[in-house]
């Protein structure tokens, strides 16, 4: 096991969003407020870890053929747990997430892991790819956040302290440019961070 | 005749001033994969939009007389991944019996509608705004034809893009991502659409 090389890929050089390009749907729809993206970011990082040791742990028995109906299986699983914890625990998260909290079923983070590591690798490697792969993606999901909504409404941590809580105005909002707080936003953004990614990817292989 | 203005009014959302692309965030991974020439972008969003339809029919009939009467409302996404993996199992075992050569231009793209965020969402978003069948049906078929709309034409602005000149770290998806967000701009337009 190579606990700092799955760290520095998990966070950098392999980084689910930014490198590989998966998952970007939620990544785009909900990095609306730092409340939103460290809920969906968590969440994620918990399915990640336990499928990521199931599917590990059952590898050997699970027959080649059927093998991506069984990981869909075991992941829709512990989406379903999250899923009703978030509605009992933090029904705000539920209800500003909305739909997105089912759809982690076909987030292609977890299912692109479970086919292209925990298939082949041991229980404890898995149990580190996931929780590494999942902390790269929050925090992607975080610096999505943090732009978005600091450029947008000139605020910083909205939802963050209470959830009616509007986060800290550090700009007027009129200030702001209102459109990267819609959809656009969401496209821009992230075409911006890969663009920063690989440019500082191509720079340190120089 | 209610229930036609309803039906509109989901055709005309779902198509332009809600579309699953731009204004959902619903099947993105496709939209960006497959999205490099204009004949295999339609090929995907015919096939999505004939899933998207058939799921929702299905969807709403097991959710109704399967799990609603047994109390197992919380089974809900496991049930429904579960029909969407198998019913595209079947459409792909049908076309590589009936028509080969339907089956071979699809190729690959087939077994990924599985994984569409857009084919789940739309079953998910069904239940939650509590559609009855034909609501249903039709929320599915056009929700998959403003998959296609806008599939199609982000694959030919995009065969253009080869040509045009920019910076080099902005190479593949982020230049990709640029010019989708620019076409959600225009398609943001489409929400003070309101005809009825």
């Amino acid at each position: 096991m190579n606990l700092k090389k799955q760290f520095m890929e998990g966070l950098l050089t392999q980084n689910p969003v930014l490198v590989q390009v998966l998952g970007m749907c939620s990544t785009m729809a909900i990095t609306t407020s730092f409340f939103n993206g460290l809920g969906m970011g968590v969440a994620v990082l918990v399915i990640l870890t336990l499928s990521n040791m199931i599917i590990a742990a059952i590898r050997k028995i699970i027959p080649d053929k059927i093998r991506i109906a069984m990981f869909i299986v075991v992941i829709a699983g512990f989406v379903t747990m999250v899923d009703l914890l978030i509605q009992a625990f933090v029904p705000a998260l539920a209800e500003s997430l909305g739909v997105f909290i089912p759809l982690i079923v076909v987030n292609c983070i977890i299912l692109g892991r479970a086919e292209g590591f925990s298939y082949k690798n041991g229980v404890g490697a898995s149990f580190f790819d996931g929780i590494f792969q999942g902390i790269g993606y929050t925090v992607v999901l975080l610096a999505m956040c943090i732009i978005r909504e600091f450029l947008g409404n000139g605020t910083f941590g909205g939802g963050l302290l209470g959830v009616e809580q509007k986060g800290i105005q550090i700009f007027p909002a009129e200030f702001g440019a209102g459109m990267l707080t819609l959809p656009v936003g969401g496209f821009l953004v992230l075409g911006a961070l890969i663009a920063l990614m690989q440019w500082a990817l191509s720079k340190s292989k120089k | 005749m209610d229930q036609i203005f309803e039906l509109l009014a989901i055709t005309l959302g779902a198509i332009l001033a809600n579309n699953f692309i731009f204004s959902q965030f619903l099947g993105i991974c496709p939209f960006l994969g497959v999205s490099k020439k204009i004949d295999t972008a339609v090929g995907m969003g015919l096939a999505v939009t004939f899933v998207m339809g058939l799921a929702s029919a299905v969807c709403f009939a097991v959710n109704n007389f399967v799990l609603i009467p047994l109390g197992l409302g919380y089974m809900q996404t496991v049930a429904f991944i579960l029909v969407i993996a198998s019913l595209v199992q079947f459409i792909e075992m049908f076309l590589q019996k009936s028509m080969p050569s339907l089956y071979t231009a699809l190729g690959v793209y087939l077994p990924l509608i599985t994984t569409n965020c857009a084919v789940l969402g739309v079953v998910l978003l069904n239940v939650q705004n509590d559609y009855n069948f034909i609501s249903s049906v039709v929320y599915g078929i056009t929700g998959g034809l403003g998959f296609l709309v806008a599939i199609v034409l982000f694959a030919s602005i995009r065969e253009r893009l080869v040509f045009a000149d920019y910076p080099k770290s902005w190479e593949g998806f982020p230049i990709a991502l640029v010019t989708a967000g620019l076409m959600a701009l225009a398609f943001m337009g489409f929400s003070g659409l309101k005809v009825w």
